[in-house]
Formats: structure tokens, sequence, C-alpha cells
């Protein structure tokens, strides 16, 4: 990381605007679905959508992380203890997803069935690894879902903070 | 003389017990089957099984009343060949295995039919409610296995109703047909 950038290029910036639009909009429609009625129309179709999406997001955040490491960006901002909690936090962000993900994925091929992207392609199951695989990792996929969620909103209150009260760069490099 | 006297006291001595207590038989998990089938919006069925139990019969033909079945339940082992549907069906939207996580029938009388079944009447706990069924049932065989052991094989079936298990009906899915395979090792 370079110190001398005032902002995020832009393709850290359209990664991690996209990144929030799927954190927000995977964790609605899970939060929704998981209580369809059985006779909804949308109880085939939510799904579907949610594993579609989230499995590109999979793919977008390899990307990003790739990314992240051959690109520069601008440093953080704040006080030691505000720099050190923002460097965590943003680990335990990129920890969360990956948990999300692979949990996500552990629910849906515990049968061995694969996981249909839009009816693109079929990413191929693995079967179980461990006993009651589905219910586990289905555990797992909602707290670790409620866990990001949080932090992502302690993320965003942290750069409005920053941005509102010390009137510093940390909101508008990302902008 | 004498011996002669012995042998045929301790036979008979033998014999009585036997002819009185029916034969106990331990269910061998691996040739049985505990099977369901739910009618799935009334257009056709989802079938599926519980993969994990254990149970023990008694029984002796001679003595069809002196019968005994009963079966012990893990309600996580649902397996209905989708997992997305088992975490739904193990769910507290249906079955509640998390908190229901045992199931079983314990036979309070068995009868003959007319027809040369066996009406195994029982109480059976599942979802937290214990209720009291019929189990119509028969024996397929019985016999000496290859391996040095007796067996002998019963299959039974019944409906549940949901509503009498505290289960949320939805749509056409109103009952559950179990069939039920056992193979017992005689003790």
């Amino acid at each position: 990381m370079s110190s001398s950038l005032v902002t995020y290029n832009k393709l850290a910036k359209l990664l991690h605007w996209f990144s929030a639009i799927m954190v927000i909009g995977l964790f609605a429609a899970g939060y929704w679905m998981v209580d369809l009625s059985y006779y909804s129309e949308w109880y085939q179709t939510a799904p579907h959508w949610h594993k579609s999406f989230g499995l590109c997001f999979v793919v977008i955040t390899l990307g990003r992380l790739i990314w992240k490491l051959v690109s520069n960006g601008p440093s953080i901002e704040g006080s030691a203890f505000e720099k050190k909690a923002a460097t965590y936090a943003h680990y335990l962000i990129y920890i969360l997803l990956f948990t999300m993900f692979l949990s996500g994925y552990l629910i849906s091929t515990a049968d061995g069935r694969g996981i249909a992207i839009f009816n693109w392609i079929e990413v191929p199951g693995l079967g179980s690894f461990i006993e009651n695989q589905e219910d586990l990792a289905g555990q797992v996929h909602e707290y670790a879902a409620y866990i990001l969620i949080g932090l992502s909103g302690l993320h965003a209150l942290a750069a409005l903070k920053h941005h509102f009260i010390d009137k510093d760069n940390t909101l508008k490099k990302m902008l | 003389m004498k011996k002669v006297l012995i042998a045929s006291v301790l036979s008979a001595a033998m014999a009585l017990p036997m002819s009185a207590i029916a034969a106990d038989y331990k269910v061998d998990t691996t040739h049985a089957f505990v099977n369901f089938k739910v009618s799935h919006l009334g257009y056709s069925f989802i079938q599926g099984r519980f993969n994990k139990f254990e149970g023990q019969f008694s029984y002796d033909d001679k003595n069809v009343a002196a019968s005994k079945v009963s079966i012990n339940l893990d309600t996580t082992s649902l397996d209905t060949n989708h997992a997305e549907r088992d975490k739904h069906l193990k769910s507290d939207d249906y079955i509640n295995a998390g908190k229901f996580s045992t199931a079983k029938f314990v036979s309070t009388s068995v009868a003959e039919t007319a027809d040369g079944g066996l009406a195994i009447t029982g109480d059976m706990t599942f979802h937290g409610v214990t209720k009291p069924v019929v189990v119509d049932a028969k024996v397929i065989g019985q016999g000496d296995d290859p391996w040095g052991n007796y067996r002998a094989g019963l299959e039974g079936t019944t409906r549940l109703e949901l509503a009498d298990f505290g289960m949320n009906v939805k749509g056409a899915s109103t009952y559950v047909d179990l069939d039920i395979v056992l193979e017992g090792i005689r003790q």
C-alpha cells in the first residue's frame, strides 16, 4: 500500500460497491426466502437466484483479492487504534465472506448435487464430508450472515464517522 | 436309566421356558429399513427414510400375543435424497429434529389378524407427541442364515396423521405412510 495515493483505483471502487450490493442483497434475499411458504411462487426461484448470485460473488471476490494484492491503495486514516481495528475488520469481512461461500456450497451439495449458476453452468457437488452436513453448514451460514451484516454496518458507520466527525478522506477515497 | 431320566428332566425344564417366552431378536440394522411416503402437492409422493435406528422384537409363532416390538430412531438421520429438502424437513417447519431428535415405537399388544397377519398396537412418539397407533404387520419368514444365526423378518405399515403429532399440515400433505422392514437376529 502506498500512502501517497488519495483514492482507491476505479476497479477497486467498483469491486467494493458491487460487494456491498451483493452482501446486502444476498442477506435480504436469504432472510426472506427461508421463511417462504412452500406454496409461494418464489419458493424455487428465490433460492436459485440467491445461489446463482452467491456463486458469481465467489468468483468476483477471488478476483478482488488478487487485484488488491497486485494494485496499490491509499493507507487507512485515523488513530493508531482505528487503523488497527479497521485492518482487522477488513480481514474479518473477507474471512466471513469465504465462510459464507463455503457453508452455502456445503448446504446445497451435501447430497452430491451440483449448483446451477443461472442455468448457465453447474458447479459440481463434492458430496458430504460430515454427518448432517446440510444442517451444520446451514447454521454456520445463518450465524456468519448475521455477523457479516453487523460488521458491514459497523464498517459503514465507521466510514460515516470519519467523514462527518473527523472530516477526513476515509469515505471520499472510496467514492 | 438314571442318565435317561436326568436327560429328559433337563430337556423338559429347558423346553418349558422356551415355549412360554417368545424368542428375542435384535434388529440387524444393515437389513432393516424405516421408509416413509408423503404426498407431494397431491399429485405424487416423496419417499424417504430414516437411516439411523435400533430395535428389538420378540416373536414366537406359537404364542403371538407374547410378541413385542420396540424401535428407537434418530430423526436427524432423515434422508429424502435431497440435502436442501432434508434440511427443510428437519427444521422447525416440519419435524424439528433439533429439538425432537428421537422418535420411538413401543408395542403394547400384538394380536393375530384373520388373514394371518399381525396387528401391533403400540405407542408412537414423534415430534415430542406420543399417540397410540396400530401397525399392520406380517412375518415375512424365519430360519437359519448361512452364517450360523437364526433370523426372522417382519414388515409393518402404518399411517400417521401429521395433525395428531402436532405438526403443521401444508396443502395435500396431511399424513405420512410408514413402511418398516425389520430383520432380527435371534439372541
